[in-house]
């Protein structure tokens, strides 16, 4: 029995210090997290509601293959760092991740998406796809101000994401003018960008993380994700003001 | 307007060989593109880069030396001659070409992770190699960073007509260029690319800064010295570049964004790099008025050892500047295997201009060797990327 026991804790001890060496890495300077527009319809969904229905929607770059990948995917990480971060409130992750599609393809696909989740924040994850495919700078802005206005018209937070800093592959994609496009576009809108660009920008350059690494194994693509879900929350968590009151004390 | 034009000065210009030099150890270390020294590079501080300094010192150039051999050989001849470095400049772009493929074969070979499954798919053009190769044999497939010597070879392309009538109607030739940039806000045309898009520099856009350039070499520039030598004209410059300054902090440090007026930021936004915005455009042209001002051609300056260096690598710009992207692939590779720092960029950064300008300095040595030194003699050779030889 105590053995068992002790088993247990060990593996409750090696857990805890996963999740804090976890979080530990995932630390992002504020100056990356922009929380410059509130998120007011998040805010009044969990202070009159207490739940959160949130939309993710995006291109290959938003799930992880291999076992149980989308478990591991920022979405679901994002799903479980709100419910620990704000208890006592419902919270909803759903995904409606396609390989390849680009933005113009999503933007068509959104109606269709907002009347079925009905969601309170839908998170726009953008741009890979229309690199890869050349897509003309012009054409993607367009198609992300469609796609935001659908987000707008339903009543619905956005939270537009851009692409993964990805160094190996930096000299065959040009991914900067995309995400110059996606800047300008929630500047001009007043949309929140998750700059998933520079914040892993960030942590290969503070060494946190290698992602010069070339390997067939997953640990770091799951740390990332876990780290994105995590820098994400709090980004929600910072601009719908959810962190006041009450739940500062649940905390 | 039909008055011929005075000047194809018999001298070289060293101002020409320094900026243009200067501009191709930019545009290298621009291209590489995790490096802590391009932080240094003018596209930080202004709207303008070194991409727009190179197209207009090869305009210049090009119209320096074609000009004076269709004054004195006639249309054909010169046509034929430019054709022949367009030709040129096209055999070095495969070239290049060439060493990009190996590059994205080993990468694809040896680079595996799965956080990056979506991004890898950019190697899938190495599954249709004949699509790909054909594509970029017709230069509409083009690897990041290898746009500006397509743009240069469409330039060359057009570029007999236009010299014929810089040398007759230089303004109108000139007006010509401008018109047909204006148009295009409207007409919004480009040449196709694969396998989707369009050329990143538009050369519908791009030739006003080359026939700009150009029009200048054939007495423009005197023309404009009138012009110039005006303090309101140099205060202008100097009241646009700091306000560019100020408008590139901005981008740098977001916090100060708030302070720049929305109603601005609706006429300026997107600043577009593929149309030569005309921020750009004007941004360039206050660099050189004042750079005019402050650097006059006859500057003891340009003859001191410390500026022998840009000098030799802007008289050998289709060299060094092939060379460059060469090494900029070659740096960037560097680092991506060794996952390395500031450091390893910084000493990077300094051995390929180090490469550059030793390359420069033997290409100096072997044609002085041959009999065609590029500094004392006025006789036309081929132009440098359109222009350095002369």
């Amino acid at each position: 029995m105590t053995f068992v026991m002790a088993i247990l804790a060990t593996i409750a001890f090696v857990n805890g210090a996963a999740a804090a060496t976890a979080a530990e890495e995932c630390d992002v300077p504020e100056s990356l997290i922009s929380a410059e527009t509130d998120l007011t319809r998040v805010a009044n969904e969990i202070s009159d509601h207490h739940r959160l229905d949130i939309s993710v929607v995006g291109s290959g770059s938003s799930v992880l293959s291999g076992p149980d990948g989308p478990h591991f995917a920022y979405p679901a990480q994002l799903e479980q760092v709100l419910k620990e971060r704000l208890p006592g409130n419902e919270i909803k992750v759903t995904v409606h991740i396609q390989a390849r599609q680009v933005t113009a393809d999503m933007a068509a696909a959104l109606p269709k998406i907002l009347s079925e989740d009905q969601p309170t924040l839908v998170i726009w994850q953008a741009g890979t796809v229309d690199a890869l495919r050349g897509v003309e700078p012009e054409e993607f802005r367009t198609s992300l101000d469609q796609g935001l206005d659908v987000v707008a018209g339903a009543n619905a937070d956005a939270i537009m994401m851009n692409m993964q800093y990805s160094p190996r592959t930096e000299s065959m994609l040009n991914v900067s003018s995309y995400a110059d496009v996606m800047r300008w576009v929630a500047e001009q809108r007043g949309v929140l960008l998750f700059d998933r660009l520079a914040i892993m920008r960030y942590w290969s350059d503070a060494g946190i993380f290698d992602l010069y690494t070339a390997t067939s194994g997953y640990a770091m693509a799951h740390r990332v994700h876990e780290c994105i879900g995590r820098a994400l929350a709090s980004q929600i968590i910072s601009a719908g003001h959810l962190d006041a009151g009450k739940l500062q004390t649940t905390r | 307007m039909a008055s011929p034009p005075q000047a194809i000065t018999g001298e070289r210009d060293l101002r020409l060989d320094l900026f243009r030099g200067v501009a191709l150890w930019l545009i290298f270390l621009d291209h590489i593109p995790e490096n802590i020294v391009n932080w240094f590079t003018i596209r930080n501080y202004g709207f303008s880069d070194a991409t727009e300094i190179f197209i207009f010192i090869s305009g210049y150039t090009a119209a320096f030396v074609y000009g004076r051999t269709m004054r004195d050989r006639g249309f054909v001849l010169s046509s034929a001659r430019i054709l022949r470095r367009a030709w040129q400049i096209y055999v070095a772009h495969i070239f290049l070409f060439t060493i990009f493929m190996a590059e994205i074969a080993y990468v694809a070979a040896t680079f595996d992770n799965p956080l990056y499954a979506e991004e890898m798919k950019i190697l899938d053009f190495l599954k249709q190699p004949d699509v790909t190769i054909f594509q970029a044999l017709l230069l509409k497939f083009k690897p990041v960073n290898m746009d500006v010597l397509p743009l240069y070879i469409a330039l060359l392309l057009l570029f007999p007509p236009m010299l014929f009538l810089l040398l007759r109607y230089p303004n109108f030739a000139l007006a010509g260029s401008a018109a047909v940039y204006a148009l295009n806000w409207k007409l919004d045309f480009n040449l196709p690319a694969y396998p989707n898009g369009v050329w990143y520099f538009n050369p519908f856009a791009w030739q006003l800064l080359f026939v700009f350039g150009a029009w200048c070499a054939l007495g423009g520039a005197q023309r404009l010295s009138v012009v110039l030598r005006s303090h309101i004209v140099l205060w202008l410059a100097v009241v646009y570049l700091v306000f560019a300054f100020v408008i590139t902090l901005t981008w740098h440090f977001e916090s100060l964004d708030r302070f720049v007026p929305v109603l601005l930021k609706d006429v300026m936004y997107p600043v577009d790099k593929t149309n030569l915005d005309v921020l750009r455009f004007a941004h360039f042209l206050a660099l050189a008025a004042v750079t005019v001002r402050f650097v006059p051609r006859d500057w003891s300056g340009l003859n001191s050892a410390i500026l022998q260096p840009a000098i030799r690598c802007g008289q050998h710009s289709l060299e060094v500047f092939c060379l460059g992207v060469f090494l900029a692939f070659a740096g960037q590779f560097i680092i991506a295997e060794s996952s390395g720092g500031p450091l390893l960029q910084t000493a990077i950064s300094l051995l390929g201009i180090f490469i550059m300008i030793g390359t420069a300095y033997l290409i100096s040595w072997y044609k002085g060797m041959e009999g065609r030194s590029p500094v004392p003699r006025v006789k036309t050779r081929d132009a440098d990327l359109a222009g350095g030889e002369a």
